[in-house]
Parts: C-alpha cells; structure tokens; sequence
C-alpha cells in the first residue's frame, strides 16, 4: 500500500506518476489523504490499480479512467468520473451534479445521493445509486444502465436514446419522451446484476423501468412541441 | 464568472476568527476568480441612533479625517470612522438619510459601499489573495460574512463593478452566473427609483431585490419572485443582519456547495473553500436544491 | 404612377423576371417558397454551408503596398516567412506550423471518410494541422494527418482519452460560427452504421444535440474543465478554445482567463453540415469584426502573441489570409473552402444536383446526405467519386496557392514574416467595413467610432 498526501506532493505530480506506471507494475495498491476539494485527482488513468481516497474530492475526479478502481471515502464534487471508459469509480458519499457525464463503460457506484444531471450524456457506462438522484439526471442518455435506489428529481431521461433506467422510489417527473416500461424477469435478472456489482443490497421488485419512447428518433411535426 | 462564499457563526466562540477564515475561503477561490474580490462583515453594531457605512474614495490618501471633522460640525452629532485599505468605516449619529444627503452634497465623488447597523462591505480590484491582504480581513472578528471572487464575463473590472452589492440597508447580496434579462430589468426598475452605477447584471438583481424589500416583501417572499422573474443561470448568497439566504435557478449548473456544523454554517462554489474550516471534515454536506429558498438567521 | 417598361435584356432580373412583373422586396419567390415549405412541413429548413447572404467581408479592405516611402520584397531569396506555433503559454509541447492555415474541425459522419482522408494528406504535406469533429477521432485521419487537433464537444459523441492523448492538441468547442449556441446535427441518412457506432447512437436516426457540454458551464467551470484536460495529457498539448463570434471581446478575455493556449473565433460565414437556416443566418457577428474584436480584447490583457489567436469563417483566398493576419491574427481556420477545393460545388454529376433540385456553384444539401461529389456523404456509391489521392492533391495546391498569395501580398507591404503585416496595412472600401475593422476609408483618416468621429 502506498500512502500519499495529495495536498503536500500536488495533484499534477501525483496524476505524472499515476500515469508513469508500467503497464506492469507491483505498485498497485494506493491511498490518496488529505484531497481537501481538489480537482482532477487521478484523471486519464490506464492501469488495474485499487485507489482509496481518504476525504472529499472537488471536481472531475477519476476523470476518463480506465481499469482502474477508485473509491472515494468522502463526497464528490461535480463531474464525477466523467467519460469513463472502464473500471469501477466509488463514491462512499454524495455525488454533485453530472456524475459519470458522457461516461462510455465501467462501473460507477454513488452510496449516497447524486445531484442533478446524473448520467448525463451516458454513452455506456453503469451507475447504481443508493440514494436518490437530482433533476435532469439521464438527460440525452444514450446507452448503459442508471439504477436509482432512492428517489429522482424533476424531468428523469430527457431525450433519453437507449440508457435503461431503473427507479426504486418516487419520480417526480419524466422528461421528453421517457416513459415507464413493463419490467421482466429479464430486466429484474439485470438490475439484481447492477445491485450486486455494486454491493448495495435493495428488492428487485421495489423497482420500475423507464426507457425511450422512441418519438423523437426522427422528427415528427406532431412532436414538435416536445423539442 | 465567480466564486462566492458565506460564512455563518452559530457560536460565538469562532467570532474573533471569521476574518481569517473568510480570508482562506476567498483564497481558495481566486482560481476562478482572478480580476477582483470583495467581501461584506457584519460586526461592532453602531450605537443606538448610529449608522454604519462603508465609503470609499479613489484617491488612496484621502484626509478621511477632514471629512469627519467637517460631517460632525456641520450636523452637530458624533461621527467618527476607521479606515481599512481604500476604504471607511464611517459611524455617524444620525439617521440615513441625512448622512447620505450630505455626502451627496459635499463629497458627490465618495461612493457608498455598504449601510447599515452592523454591515462594513469591502471590494476592489486585483487577485483575491491581494485584496484581502491590503483590507487586512484576517483581523476582523463578526458574526458572519459573504464574498465573492470575480472573474468578469460582460462588464468592465472595476471597483463598482465588483460584487458584492449592497441592496438596503445591512443587505448584500453576491452572484456565481449570468442573468439574461437584466437589461430591460435594470430599465423598469430605474423608472420606479432605482439608482444604477454600473451595467453590471448583479448590480440588477440586487436592485430587484431592494425594490420588493422596500415594498414591504419579506426576504423569501422577495427570493421567490426573483426566481420567476430572473433569467438565466444563478447561484445567489444574499447578507442580512441577522443571517444569510442562498437561492439558486430552476436550472441550477452553477454550483453551490452548503456545509454545516454545530458552530456554523458555510456556503460556497467549491468545496474546497470549505475544506478548511474547523471540523470541516465531519460537516454535513449537501447541494440547495434549484427554485428554492435556503436561509439562517441568528435568535 | 406609371408602370414600368420591360426591363433591358442584359439585365439578370430580368432573365429570373422576363414579363417585368413588379417585384415584392420583402416576399420575392424565394422567401415565399420557403413560407410555403414550412406550410408542409411544420419544420425549421435544414441546410450546408454558411451564410449565404450578402455580409462585410475582407473584400471591403485593401492593402496598400508599396510605395515611395516603403519597399517591396524581392521574390525568390528575400524570404517571406510563414512558419506559426501554437500554444507557447503552457503546453510542454507547442505546435509548430510552416503555414499559418489550418484545417477546421469538420466530423467524420459529416464528411466521407475519403474527405477526411484527403484533407488529412494534404494537410501533412503542407505542414499544417486537421481538426476532428463532433464524432471522434477515425484512424483514417490520425494516419493520414500528422498534427492533429481533437476537438471537445458538447455531445461528446466518441469522445475517448486515448485519441486524446495521440492527437497534437485538443480543442474545447463552446460554439461555431454557424450557430453559436447550437449543437451538432446529423440527419438520420448520414448516421450508417459505423457513425452510428462511433457516436452510440441507433442506426439511421435523425441526431438531437446537446448546446452546453454536459459537466460545466461558464467560463469559471471551463478554467477547472480546462485543467482536467491538461491533467489527462500530463500538460503536453495546447488547448484552445472555439467560439462562434458574438460577444467576441468577451469571450476572447474569458478564455484566455479560463487558461487557453489559443483561442479560435469562427465568424457568421462558418460552415456547418446541417443546421437550421434561422441559425446560419441571424445569429453572430461576419468575421472581419470578429477579428478586430479578438485582438483588441488579447491586447487589453497584454496576450496578443502569448495567447494564439486562429480566425474562421468563410476565408477564400490568400487576400483573405493576409488580411486576417494584418489585423491581428496569428494563423486562419478553413472549412468551407477546403471542401470546395475538394470538389463541393463542381461542375460534375450534373444530374445529381438537379435531383437535389439545386446545381454547382448553388449547393448547400450536405444535410441530405447526397453529395453528388462524394465530400459530405456516407454513402458509398458517392463516396467513391471523391478519390483521396487526387482530392490530397487538389486541395494541397489549393494550400499552397493560399500560402503564395499571401506572401505575394506581404512582401508587396515590406514584411519579411506574414506576421508583420498590420492593420496599418490596411485601408476600407466602405464605411462599414472601415468601422468593422478599425481601419481608415481609403483616402481618408476617418475609422468611424474612433476618436468621437
């Protein structure tokens, strides 16, 4: 385990050396102390390195990462894990606003609550929320997974493309062309997949799926007020 | 665009050190906020009968002695004052408007930042590190504060462009975002008595809020009607006398970032301005929801 | 009042107008045909290209050369030099260009993938930088261009670390000349399968777009944004900022405060694939303001030269290019042209425009996907009309004869290095454009605005 203190060696240097590992390096086990706030911590990483990071995080930390599986014991600010392409990001608090935006695979994981625009722009990747998530989360969500375990705020999937979304409490509204779906085993069968990569434990049943209308795939002038 | 931050004691015990931690806060910001910086202390209430005001004169060397002097014989009541970089904190006994008439008549060039019982308002040019080292704000005890960081998106850098913005009396108010409709606000509230000295945007919104106040509405009612009537993206701190309120747009992408502990309450654009307060660790941390109204007052 | 004669014949009206009917202003024929086409279609019109109408453009300035009190350069060894570098204020490693023209970002799904090619090809040979787009980074360009710039967009369509960290330099697009504060837009007949896998998106929809990037917004954010990307390429590449010419002076300052290495301002004739023609027309301000405006704001904050300025929109010919330059800029962007050196708009497959119901020198439909030409297209049956090594050529010579041009005029002013021609270079033709770009009406020492005149 290697311990670093973000704040005395700076975040720039501690990405370099993140980013100077061979591909196949013994130095794979890290806690980050100390982050106070700060941005971009451990950003573009490409290696299978268990990243703990003890404290609260600023913006777009875990950044484009791939492989790498980083937990933040601590809350997150905005941009969380934002295109990332594989791995699994954990965030033992609170996410802000835009967690794993345009996110294209890989797993992030909000124990807490997300705040608004959650999963927007996802493009593949799968995020499980323990607790509830903020307006305009799924806005312009093209593929991957959003599972909610608590509630989610106003206008959930505007413009939603293909992401699948799964609601274990209240939604207070849906955006344009997101509707609820049946659910079926099939999809009970995926969500109990999500919970459990996730560790997070909640009833299957509790849940319902929302997804595409598919109204908006080619315009429509019937449709135009949607838009 | 900016940051902004407020800090609001619940214990007393941590009066003596808000100066130094407001300072740190502004500090932590001065990324996103290079051109200029200002705060606003609430503190050493005037005496009964007394008003507090901030003035400030371009010229670094002004006699504020002399205007003293002058002010208190020409009245005939106590005025006294202290100066803090380029600026003054005049004490005057006297009602408001009678202060602010004769300053009008006798030193048109001097602008008044800030009035009130307890309000002393600071703002110039230059980095925030700078700024408040030259107002020396890690001295100051009170018993809350707000300030602000700007980088300037429409308006000029200036002294008078720079946030915050007093709205009335012991009322300020601080601004992370860009308002779309100020201008043709800034119109309709000059023809009901408003005066503007900028074409800044948050210089409307805080005469917006000056208006409904003085029209009787309360606070959060005022807040509310500004969120209607407001355009574009927002994220306001808003100083009162007794406390502080935060309100943010429907569509909420500036930030916002509230903390809070048994000693105190803390609002900012990024945590890291928090970071550093006492206990900061353990805090309760969470984002004010867009379209609502958050505020805390002192009992 | 007495109605007028036939018009005379060598009139063009009157060839559009031959019974001399009399003409309404505000609906001609056009104007009511497009009333007409939103009666049936309920839809804004989509279309190519940029502005087409008439604007204040670099043809209103001319240079003085010259004369008995300044010289001319020779030819042949009194050098006129054109080499420019990009992002000098952080990157560890600046981009060195022997011209001072660059490709723009146009997206593959937009473009053919031959388009790319080609572009790419000639870009290398020239010494010069391609743009990606709003869709990724395909191999294809990465191979066949060997200074690369990645764009970063709203949609973040393909957007991926890795392509990043191979290209030269990365671009943060807030907006585009054709439609600043609009997103991208691919009609359903461009999105095949492979831009449909790139952009994940289905096969053959009509692509929706996002106007704000998704995990900031403001200038403020943009500045955390910026170091993010900075982080992710361990400080390496320059970053600049796009944005479509509005509030120029603004956005210029706010970048540059947001930690830009270079600023790219596109002008109202900037091109697009498809947008809508409200768009194209009516919103922001025609490029030779917008040059004016970027440099005054760079001077202000003393980075004019420290902080990159690359300028778009509707550049043509070298006149263009070295105008642009002498009021300020330190390389130009083009997109449109380097389409039409391609073949947009040839006199080739005349039929096929016809079935467009347009013809050469009058197309704009690269939103439907048909490009007689096989430029903006992902079919390919068209696509294999455009062939990359003859496309490479025609457009490497189109760059060279830009990069000619402009020294023809720089030497013409005295200048040793394009970069030394200046606004003083300059005089207008009209009063508009004296007053746009801050230089005096021929004759005269009158800048309209300038000195309370």
């Amino acid at each position: 385990m290697i311990e670093v203190d973000v704040e005395a060696l700076g975040v720039r240097a501690l990405n370099e050396r993140f980013h100077r590992l061979p591909p196949e390096t013994n130095e794979r086990l890290w806690k980050i102390t100390n982050p106070k706030g700060a941005h971009a911590l451990a950003v573009g990483l490409d290696r299978t390195l268990t990243i703990e990071i003890e404290g609260h995080v600023g913006y777009y930390c875990a950044g484009m990462n791939k492989q790498a599986e980083i937990t933040i014991n601590g809350h997150a600010g905005p941009g969380l894990a934002e295109n990332i392409m594989s791995g699994v990001v954990r965030v033992k608090g609170n996410a802000s606003q835009s967690a794993a935006a345009s996110g294209r695979g890989g797993l992030v994981v909000i124990e807490g609550d997300a705040s608004s625009r959650c999963g927007i722009s996802m493009k593949g990747v799968d995020i499980v929320v323990g607790g509830s998530v903020g307006h305009m989360s799924a806005f312009m969500a093209q593929a991957g997974h959003l599972v909610v375990c608590g509630n989610a705020g106003a206008h959930l999937g505007d413009s939603i493309y293909e992401a699948v979304i799964y609601v274990g409490g209240e939604v207070a509204s849906l955006g344009s062309d997101c509707v609820e779906k049946p659910m079926t085993e099939k999809h009970r069968e995926k969500l109990k997949q999500l919970l459990a990569s996730a560790g997070l434990s909640a009833r299957p049943e509790r849940f319902r799926r929302f997804g595409s209308a598919r109204q908006l795939y080619n315009f429509k002038v019937d449709h135009a007020a949607q838009y | 665009m900016c940051g902004i931050v407020g800090l609001f004691l619940k214990s007393s015990a941590l009066e003596s050190s808000l100066g130094r931690h407001l300072s740190a806060m502004l500090g932590a910001l001065s990324d996103r906020g290079p051109d200029s910086a200002g705060f606003a202390i609430y503190r050493n209430p005037a005496p009964r009968g007394s008003i507090k005001m901030t003035l400030f004169h371009p010229d670094s060397d002004y006699g504020w002695d002399h205007l003293v002097r002058e002010m208190s014989e020409e009245i005939g009541t106590d005025v006294r004052g202290q100066p803090r970089g380029s600026h003054f904190v005049l004490t005057a006994a006297m009602p408001v408007e009678t202060a602010r008439h004769w300053l009008s008549h006798h030193r048109p060039v001097i602008r008044i930042m800030g009035v009130g019982d307890c309000i002393e308002l600071y703002k110039e040019k230059g980095n925030p590190k700078e700024v408040v080292r030259r107002f020396r704000l890690d001295e100051l005890a009170g018993s809350h504060a707000l300030g602000h960081t700007r980088m300037a998106t429409e308006s000029a850098v200036t002294t008078q462009h720079s946030h915050p913005f007093s709205t009335g009396l012991d009322l300020c108010l601080v601004h992370n975002g860009s308002l779309s409709n100020h201008n043709r606000m800034r119109q309709w509230l000059s023809r009901h008595g408003i005066d503007f000295q900028t074409d800044n945007d948050t210089e409307v919104a805080a005469g917006y809020f000056t208006h409904l106040l003085g029209a009787g509405a309360t606070l959060e009612e005022a807040l509310k009607s500004g969120i209607s009537d407001l355009d574009g993206f927002y994220t306001f701190a808003i100083g009162t006398k007794d406390g502080f309120a935060v309100v943010r747009d429907p569509i909420a992408c500036k930030p916002a970032v509230l903390a809070e502990t048994d000693d105190w309450v803390a609002m900012a654009s990024e945590y890291r301005a928090i970071a550093h307060l006492p206990g900061a660790d353990r805090s309760r941390i969470w984002e004010p929801s867009p379209a609502t109204v958050y505020s805390w007052k002192k009992h | 009042m007495p109605r007028s004669t036939k018009a005379k014949p060598a009139d063009a009206a009157a060839v559009a107008n031959p019974a001399g009917h009399r003409e309404h202003a505000s609906f001609p024929p056009v104007v009511i045909a497009e009333i007409q086409r939103a009666a049936r279609e309920g839809i804004y019109d989509i279309r190519g290209l940029g502005a087409k109408r008439r604007l204040p453009t670099f043809d209103d300035l001319i240079f003085l050369g010259a004369s008995i009190s300044r010289y001319p350069l020779e030819g042949y060894r009194e050098k006129c030099a054109t080499n420019v570098t990009i992002g000098t204020r952080y990157a560890k490693k600046p981009i060195e260009l022997k011209i001072p023209i660059t490709i723009a970002g146009m997206s593959f799904g937009s473009l053919s993938a031959n388009a790319k090619e080609a572009l790419g090809r000639a870009a290398s040979e020239m010494g010069t930088s391609t743009t990606t787009g709003d869709g990724g980074m395909t191999e294809e360009e990465r191979r066949a261009s060997k200074t690369l710039v990645y764009q970063v967009l709203p949609s973040r369509y393909g957007h991926d670390p890795d392509h990043m960290r191979r290209c030269e330099a990365i671009e943060v697009v807030v907006g585009q000349g054709a439609k600043p504060g609009g997103g991208g837009m691919l009609l359903g007949l461009k999105v095949t399968e492979r831009v449909a896998g790139m952009r994940t998106l289905p096969v053959g929809i009509d692509q929706r777009s996002a106007c704000r990037h998704p995990d900031w917004t403001g200038p403020d954010d943009l500045e955390i944004k910026i170091a993010e990307l900075r982080e992710v390429t361990d400080w390496d590449k320059p970053i600049y900022v796009k944005v479509g010419a509005t509030r120029v002076k603004y956005d210029v300052a706010l970048a540059v405060k947001a930690g830009a290495d270079a600023v790219v301002v596109d002008g109202m004739q900037g091109g697009t694939g498809a947008t809508q023609e409200v768009f194209i027309e009516h919103v922001g301000i025609p490029t030779l303001p917008a040059v004016r405006q970027a440099v005054e704001a760079l001077q202000e904050l003393d980075m004019h030269r420290k902080v990159q300025l690359i300028v778009s929109g509707g550049l043509r010919n070298g006149a263009d290019v070295a105008k642009a330059l002498a009021l300020g800029a330190d390389a130009v962007s083009i997109g449109t042209a380097a389409l039409m050196a391609l073949n947009c708009n040839a006199p080739l497959f005349l039929e096929d425009y016809a079935k467009l119901g347009t013809a050469p020198g009058y197309c704009h439909h690269c939103q439907t996907g048909r490009c007689p030409v096989g430029v903006t297209t992902q079919d390919p049956k068209l696509e294999a009309r455009l062939d990359p090594d003859l496309a490479a050529h025609r457009v490497r010579n189109y760059l060279s004869t830009l990069v000619l041009e402009t020294q023809t005029l720089a030497r013409a002013c005295g200048k040793s290095h394009v970069h030394n021609l200046e606004p003083e270079d300059l005089a207008a033709l009209t009063v508009e454009a004296a007053a746009m770009a801050g230089v005096p009406l021929a004759g005269t020492d009158w800048i309209p605005g300038r000195g309370g005149r």
